[in-house]
């Protein structure tokens, strides 16, 4: 097993665009490591670097301290799962799995252990003589991963493993890929836009945008402390608040005319801020508060279930806040939101970057 | 070179698919993702370019030389021909039988391609758009088996038909004893090639017809338009392109088609004499071929011309 | 159910019975001949016999003229097929300097370049290079004919097959040989399949190429072969002609029939559908 060293790396193509833009970036060895951000952000060109698929333009790639930058796919020691799967139409499931050690010629009598045994660990017994024609979407991946196990790589590449499966088939895949990682403990660094997926699955995830590294850290980091506000807008399943505020001197900042508590201490008083709070840390009250607050009226409460999304109306800003199914205000109830201060992050104006040494969290 | 009647030429986009779509998406150059490199595949492609210029780009070329030269098939000029610059071509404009295959076949594509596929192509599509399949498949099997047999069957199927003392033509019109082929040879040709080739044009604006939004056409039959009025006004705009595009190459398949020799020659005495009749006649009865070869090249450059045309329309289109 | 509306359907049916009648009269000619006692060039009800079956059978030239057939259309089948798939391969798959000009010209070519204008630098050339009277000279040409058209038809195909097969191979350590052979070569076989029953079936009714190139009898393809039978006229020719012309026919149709089936018009006459 491996750790993955990338440095300075950039992949500039013939007409112009900077796929991957100067990015550097430790994978540990075991880690279950998310690229994630949205299409075109260059996650996937990433990937199919490290694989040797595309060659780096500037900067170095290293697999298990070894230099694999300038190395042929096929030597670097890497497995890689296509989100077409790509099992070959004309091999059985079978021949499918041990493909990678028939390419290395291995004996015939090897390769069927190997398939029966790979098969077993996958819940794939009995269909090793299919086609992969013949399969479900949900035991085609297990065949890829099956093929991509056998070949006993170092590190383990997924290029949206979950996105060619129905919704409810996707929940059910994403447990048994986390449990067969840990099982396995293989290096994996997978390729995703869905922020949910990378917040279930990941040790630790890098934000991209536009071929930067945007964040880098633990789910939990990057979902309670986005370190800018393209971060804090593409986490999180309902969109975080983000609204114009100023800091006040007495620990505060004023928000949708009122006030929040904030970890002022570093900001000059005065300063103006973008305010961010998630929907989630909000707590609302239908009675009266003390301290800091927003004073609002309810507009519309949608139903998620086991919670509800209150927006409210304060002083003409609208704001999220999630309540518990059974306390679901009415609409045009007059309500009151406060907030823990180690909740409420404020962000440069102009920059998006997030204020205040202590609260930054880029690795 | 392919055969007479159908000569393959790659795909008009059909309506409502883009030709040619790139796996993989657009994300950047394309990727040589087996490894080939670039070495190897000019290697790959080297075997079809070396066949492709002997057999198709060379002869073109050669085509301009021939044409500049006295080269006959027997004589002396056979062993040793001199340039005889322009001369071919001055010949050519002043050569009234050359005139005349250029009016022919002028004729013969207006007739048979021009009009005759153009209007029995489309008017089969657009008939049949709402048949029940039994009907449409038979009618379509007799169509495109017209298409599908070897041309030197189909040409002597006609002649059998055309006959004068036997032909079935005359046991139905019952008019025994017309020699069709000697009184009226070029309206026999321009049946014939309308039967040959009217498939093509049927398949294209049977695929055409179904581009055109149902929804509009229902929005034309709730005002209470007409079918000439629907055709007006919903379904030529959709199709304008493809009417365009089908008829040019239809007309350049039929001014460049040997089978009118199959049937009559380019007789009796020239009278049905094509282009490509006359080419053969001329290089390789009157073995004159460096007259011919001019006259070829004449017909390239015209192939060239509408093959340009054609391409750009294609493109634009896609 | 108004008038004008039965009025219309009876048009109808009559315009579709003309148009059939229209393509089919001059076909049943092909039908009644070949098993007819006393065969004319007209259609009409055939007093059934084998006799000109047998005829044809004996015939010196007739079914010797199929093989020739075979030998000629086998060759430049597999020649077209072979060519084509390695250039459109390296062509789909590889940035090559030229190669949109190249696929331009190609494209070009396969319209400009017809038989009947380059008959006559084809003739010469064949004549100077010895190749006059030779079958194989006769696939030689054929196949630089259709190469172009293939190479664009094939590589449409292959683009369409997903790079993630060639690049899953690739990562799993497979060399270029071991990806085509293993991987590429299968899953393009039904491309493959169809190149070479296009080649087969257009070079099959080639009618010019082989009449420019061919002198002796015995080596003139079934194309030819008909021709100089009906210039050659005669009553054993009656005969002959029809059940010629059937047997000649079946292969094409069958062909046609195996290709639409599975891939509809899709290829012929180059409509992509």
């Amino acid at each position: 097993m491996a750790g993955i060293d990338i440095e300075g790396l950039a992949t500039v193509y013939p007409n112009g665009v900077r796929a991957v833009d100067g990015l550097d970036l430790h994978v540990a060895d075991g880690e279950f490591f998310a690229l994630l951000g949205p299409s075109g952000c260059g996650k996937t060109t990433l990937l199919r670097t490290i694989a040797g698929l595309e060659t780096a333009t500037e900067g170095t790639v290293r697999i298990d301290a070894a230099d694999v930058t300038r190395v042929e796919p096929g030597k670097r020691g890497v497995a890689m799962v296509f989100q077409d799967y790509a099992l070959f139409p004309h091999m059985s499931v079978s021949e499918n799995i041990t493909y990678p050690l028939k390419v290395r010629r291995v004996a015939a009598a090897t390769r069927a252990d190997v398939a029966s045994r790979t098969a077993g660990e996958l819940s794939l017994d009995g269909l090793l003589e299919r086609k992969p024609g013949q399969l479900s979407g949900g035991q085609q991946q297990r065949v890829a991963l099956a093929r991509a196990i056998a070949s006993e790589g170092k590190v383990l590449l997924l290029d949206e493993p979950l996105s060619n499966l129905d919704a409810r088939l996707r929940l059910e895949a994403r447990t048994f890929l986390k449990k067969l990682q840990r099982d396995l403990g293989i290096t994996t660094v997978f390729v995703t836009h869905d922020q949910a997926e990378a917040l279930a699955l990941a040790d630790r995830i890098a934000v991209m945008e536009s071929g930067k590294l945007r964040q880098l850290g633990s789910p939990r980091e990057v979902f309670a402390r986005p370190a800018n506000t393209f971060v804090a807008n593409f986490i999180g399943s309902t969109p975080m608040n983000l609204l114009p505020g100023k800091v006040l001197g007495d620990g505060t900042v004023s928000v949708a005319g009122g006030s929040l508590p904030a970890a002022t201490s570093s900001t000059p008083t005065d300063a103006e801020v973008t305010v961010g709070i998630r929907p989630e840390y909000l707590t609302l009250s239908t009675g009266d508060v003390n301290g800091p607050a927003l004073r609002g009226e309810v507009v519309v409460a949608e139903n998620l279930g086991t919670q509800s999304l209150v927006t409210v109306d304060c002083a003409g800003t609208l704001i999220g806040v999630t309540v518990p199914e059974e306390t679901e205000p009415a609409p045009g109830a007059p309500v009151a939101l406060t907030a823990p201060a180690s909740r409420v992050l404020l962000y440069i104006q102009d920059t998006g970057e997030l204020l205040a040494a202590e609260q930054a969290s880029v690795v | 070179m392919t055969s007479a009647s159908a000569p393959p030429v790659p795909a008009e986009p059909v309506p409502g698919r883009g030709s040619g779509r790139r796996s993989g998406g657009g994300r950047g150059p394309a990727r040589d993702v087996a490894g080939l490199g670039v070495g190897r595949a000019l290697g790959f492609v080297a075997p079809a370019m070396l066949l492709i210029g002997a057999f198709l780009i060379f002869p073109a070329l050669w085509t301009i030389y021939i044409g500049v030269t006295n080269y006959r098939l027997t004589g002396v000029e056979a062993v040793s021909p001199s340039i005889v610059g322009l001369s071919n071509y001055t010949k050519a404009l002043n050569d009234a039988l050359f005139h005349n295959a250029l009016w022919l076949t002028l004729l013969f594509v207006l007739g048979s391609a021009i009009i005759g596929q153009n209007v029995l192509g489309f008017t089969l599509a657009w008939v049949m758009r709402r048949t029940r399949p039994a009907v449409r498949r038979t009618v379509e099997a007799f169509v495109l088996l017209a298409w599908i047999l070897p041309s030197t069957v189909v040409a002597y199927l006609w002649v059998a038909f055309y006959d004068r003392d036997g032909g079935t033509l005359n046991s139905l019109l019952g008019t025994p004893g017309t020699a069709w082929l000697i009184d009226y040879p070029m309206a026999c040709l321009v049946v014939f090639n309308t039967w040959r080739g009217t498939a093509f044009s049927m398949m294209l604006y049977s695929s055409a017809l179904q581009a055109v939004p149902p929804s509009q056409l229902e929005s034309a039959r709730m005002v209470g338009a007409s079918g000439w009025q629907t055709l007006r006004d919903v379904v030529f705009p959709h199709i304008r392109g493809h009417v365009l595009t089908n008829t040019l190459l239809i007309s350049l398949w039929t001014a460049n088609d040997f089978s009118p020799f199959l049937l009559t020659k380019g007789g009796p005495n020239h009278e049905s004499e094509t282009v490509p009749v006359y080419i053969y006649n001329v290089a390789l009865q009157g073995g004159e071929l460096g007259y011919s070869s001019a006259i070829s090249f004449l017909l390239l450059i015209a192939n060239l011309l509408v093959s340009l045309v054609y391409l750009r329309l294609l493109r634009r289109r896609s | 159910m108004t008038t004008s509306f039965v009025l219309r359907r009876i048009g109808f049916y009559v315009l579709i019975c003309a148009i059939t009648l229209f393509f089919a009269v001059p076909m049943l000619w092909i039908a009644s001949a070949p098993f007819d006692a006393s065969p004319g060039l007209g259609v009409h009800w055939p007093d059934w016999t084998l006799e000109n079956v047998r005829k044809t059978l004996d015939h010196p030239y007739a079914m010797h003229s199929m093989v020739n057939s075979l030998l000629i259309c086998v060759t430049t089948a597999v020649a077209v097929t072979a060519f084509a798939a390695l250039a459109s391969y390296a062509l789909s798959r590889v940035r090559i300097p030229g190669r949109d000009a190249l696929l331009y010209g190609l494209l070009l070519l396969s319209s400009v370049v017809t038989g009947t204008a380059a008959m006559v630098p084809i003739f010469v050339m064949m004549f100077q290079l010895g190749l006059i009277d030779s079958r194989f000279g006769v696939a030689l040409v054929m196949t630089g004919g259709l190469l172009p058209a293939a190479i664009f038809i094939l590589k449409d195909f292959v683009d369409a097959v997903p790079k993630s097969y060639e690049e899953s191979a690739r990562v799993f350590g497979a060399s270029t040989g071991q990806i085509l052979r293993d991987v590429v070569l299968p899953v393009a076989r039904p491309g493959l399949a169809t190149i070479m029953v296009w080649a087969f079936v257009n070079s099959w009714g080639n009618f010019l190429v082989p009449f420019l190139l061919i002198r002796s009898i015995d080596k003139q393809p079934g194309a030819v072969l008909m021709q100089t039978l009906t210039d050659e006229g005669g009553s054993v020719n009656l005969q002959v002609l029809p059940v010629f012309s059937l047997l000649f026919s079946i292969p094409v149709v069958v062909l046609y029939l195996l290709v639409n089936s599975r891939y509809g018009f899709r290829f012929h006459g180059g409509i992509k559908s």
